[in-house]
């Protein structure tokens, strides 16, 4: 069996909420979403997993802190030790609080485009790669939810019913 | 009302107060000398650690009017209530402003004789260079302007809040509480963005009167911000474990984390901030304050600052933890203790010097103040509904959802 997308529009996030609630009570597996911004209590309800950008954020800030540590350490302390201000490096332990604000900043440097580039990896939305939204108004005042068959045991023709129950727009179905 | 305070609410306090008083006496029998100081030195640190609680929750109310914040309103009398104990604190403080006037503590070195005075043997250049601010009648003056125009603005919140339950608002009409309210906020943030440095100033950092930190001021306001927030925070976990605030939900949770950990790293940002331009400036008159706490109270000072900044930032940073009351629970328990010892560490060195310390006086006055605290808070919160009625964003804050 071939796999089709059908995809069922909506003019409001409220009644797309309602409308995602209703179909998987009656155990349509819905894959996503489209929305111009995000829906409050859509996640659950079509069962996205959580996130784990803040678990790859917290690891990059470590990282950062680490690095920013390490370098200062070589550079202040091992390599090159200068006396600043009447402060000899000797230890790292003893500079520490001289240390901190480039420590910090560096943590937030590597947190913030660590977790940015990530998300853009992740989502395949780099500068320069194709657009894979099926519904460009889904960025304006458009919402789009998208359903397979193949995630589906049930025909095509029911999943169609069950959309039209609710308060669809339009309903597109395209070969996957 | 639906909240009652509770036979076991009530014993618990008392309970706290006994030992409190238990510990105060112990700590009395044991005491080696500068007693009297000890005790003053006591009575502001609690004073002014409970005071700062009820004025920063003001402080609060006022903010959510003036950013027409919608997700507070729900904690909203939560945070009337932790006011209620603001005569007593200010009671407290004004005893040892008075002491130190009338020469029976000696709290404040520049209210002693002579110390302005160039032909008195006592007389100190750096303290009489500072006489155009700090002289008794200005000082005197401050202190009052303060408490008045606090407790005057934290009876009238309270009051219209009342009031507003009483109104009967058809749909589509504007609120005139509310209004006003906004308005009354903006006033109270305005003076208060002064007053809360410059009182700092006033009644903490004049202990060390040869010292001075423009920083200083937010680094105390920050510290009684979390505090307030935290209480908040527990009064909301107990009243829910009684099956109360229904109408708080994980979100609000959620929402009073993310303050319990933005409000610390604040207030550790400032912390550092003040240390480390001292620590690299190294100029004597400067580094001053930290000799003294780093020479005699180093696991104190250290601990707190490293105990308030790193248990907020690593436990409560992930989601999960600030909407779990297994981990907020008791994070906010040892945020509280640690924003005392905080205060404490504020006073002691400038006043007990070397032979200050946590010991049974502090603890047990911390108790007894405590016990009070919780008294009247619970008090006042059983003489209003929990939840207040006709306010505009009441039903917003209800279906809040992070």
């Amino acid at each position: 069996m071939s796999d089709k997308k059908i995809y069922a529009i909506y003019d409001d996030d409220y009644v797309l909420l309602e409308s995602a609630k209703h179909l998987v009570a009656k155990g349509i597996h819905i894959r996503d979403v489209f929305s111009p911004f995000p829906i409050h209590g859509l996640d659950p309800v079509i069962g996205l997993k959580r996130t784990r950008i803040a678990i790859a954020a917290f690891i990059y800030g470590m990282f950062g802190v680490a690095m920013a540590l390490l370098g200062m350490w070589y550079f202040m302390i091992q390599d090159w030790p200068l006396n600043i201000g009447g402060k000899p490096n000797f230890t790292l332990i003893d500079n520490l609080p001289a240390f901190i604000p480039i420590t910090f900043e560096f943590g937030v440097l590597c947190a913030a485009h660590g977790m940015a580039i990530t998300y853009l990896l992740r989502n395949w939305t780099l500068p320069g790669f194709k657009g894979r939204n099926p519904y460009p108004r889904t960025t304006d005042d458009r919402f789009v939810m998208e359903i397979h068959t193949s995630d589906n045991s049930v025909k095509e023709e029911d999943i169609k019913a069950l959309i039209n129950e609710t308060c669809v727009l339009e309903i597109d179905v395209k070969n996957a | 009302m639906e909240y009652q305070v509770s036979k076991k609410a009530n014993i618990v306090t008392i309970l706290l107060i006994v030992i409190g008083i238990a510990s105060f006496v112990i700590g009395l029998l044991t005491s080696h000398g500068h007693t009297s100081q000890r005790l003053w030195a006591n009575l502001l640190v609690n004073g002014y650690f409970f005071f700062t609680i009820s004025i920063a929750s003001l402080f609060f109310v006022a903010l959510q009017f003036v950013s027409e914040m919608a997700w507070g309103v729900t904690t909203q009398r939560l945070f009337q209530a932790t006011m209620s104990f603001m005569p007593i604190s200010a009671l407290a403080l004004l005893l040892v402003f008075v002491g130190g006037t009338m020469h029976w503590n000696h709290i404040y070195h520049w209210m002693a004789d002579g110390v302005m005075d160039p032909q008195s043997e006592h007389y100190d250049a750096i303290i009489a260079g500072k006489s155009a601010y700090l002289n008794q009648p200005f000082f005197w003056g401050r202190t009052i302007a303060y408490l008045a125009v606090w407790m005057y603005f934290a009876n009238w919140f309270r009051k219209k809040s009342l009031e507003e339950d009483k109104l009967s608002v058809n749909h589509g009409e504007s609120n005139p509480v509310y209004k006003r309210s906004i308005i009354m906020g903006v006033l109270f943030i305005a003076f208060f963005a002064y007053t809360s440095s410059s009182s700092a100033w006033d009644w903490i950092m004049s202990i060390d009167v040869h010292w001075f930190s423009t920083l200083f001021g937010w680094y105390a306001f920050s510290g009684m911000w979390i505090s307030s927030v935290l209480v908040v925070l527990l009064l909301v976990i107990y009243l829910k474990s009684l099956g109360l605030l229904k109408e708080v939900n994980d979100s609000h949770l959620h929402d009073l984390g993310k303050w319990v950990f933005a409000i610390s790293m604040l207030w550790a940002y400032l912390w550092f901030s003040q240390f480390m331009l001292i620590w690299y400036s190294n100029i004597p008159e400067e580094v001053t304050y930290y000799i003294d706490r780093f020479n005699d109270y180093k696991v104190l000072y250290i601990g707190t600052f490293l105990v308030n900044f790193l248990l907020p930032f690593f436990v409560l940073m992930s989601r999960d933890s600030k909407k779990n009351v297994v981990f907020l629970l008791p994070v906010a328990i040892i945020l509280f203790i640690c924003h005392w010892i905080d205060v404490l560490i504020m006073v002691l060195p400038g006043t007990m010097h070397a032979d200050g310390g946590l010991g049974a006086i502090e603890v047990g006055m911390f108790l007894i103040f405590l016990g009070l605290f919780i008294l009247f808070t619970l008090k006042s919160l059983s003489k209003a509904p929990l939840m207040p009625k006709n306010h505009p964003m009441f039903d917003e804050s209800k279906h809040l959802h992070t």
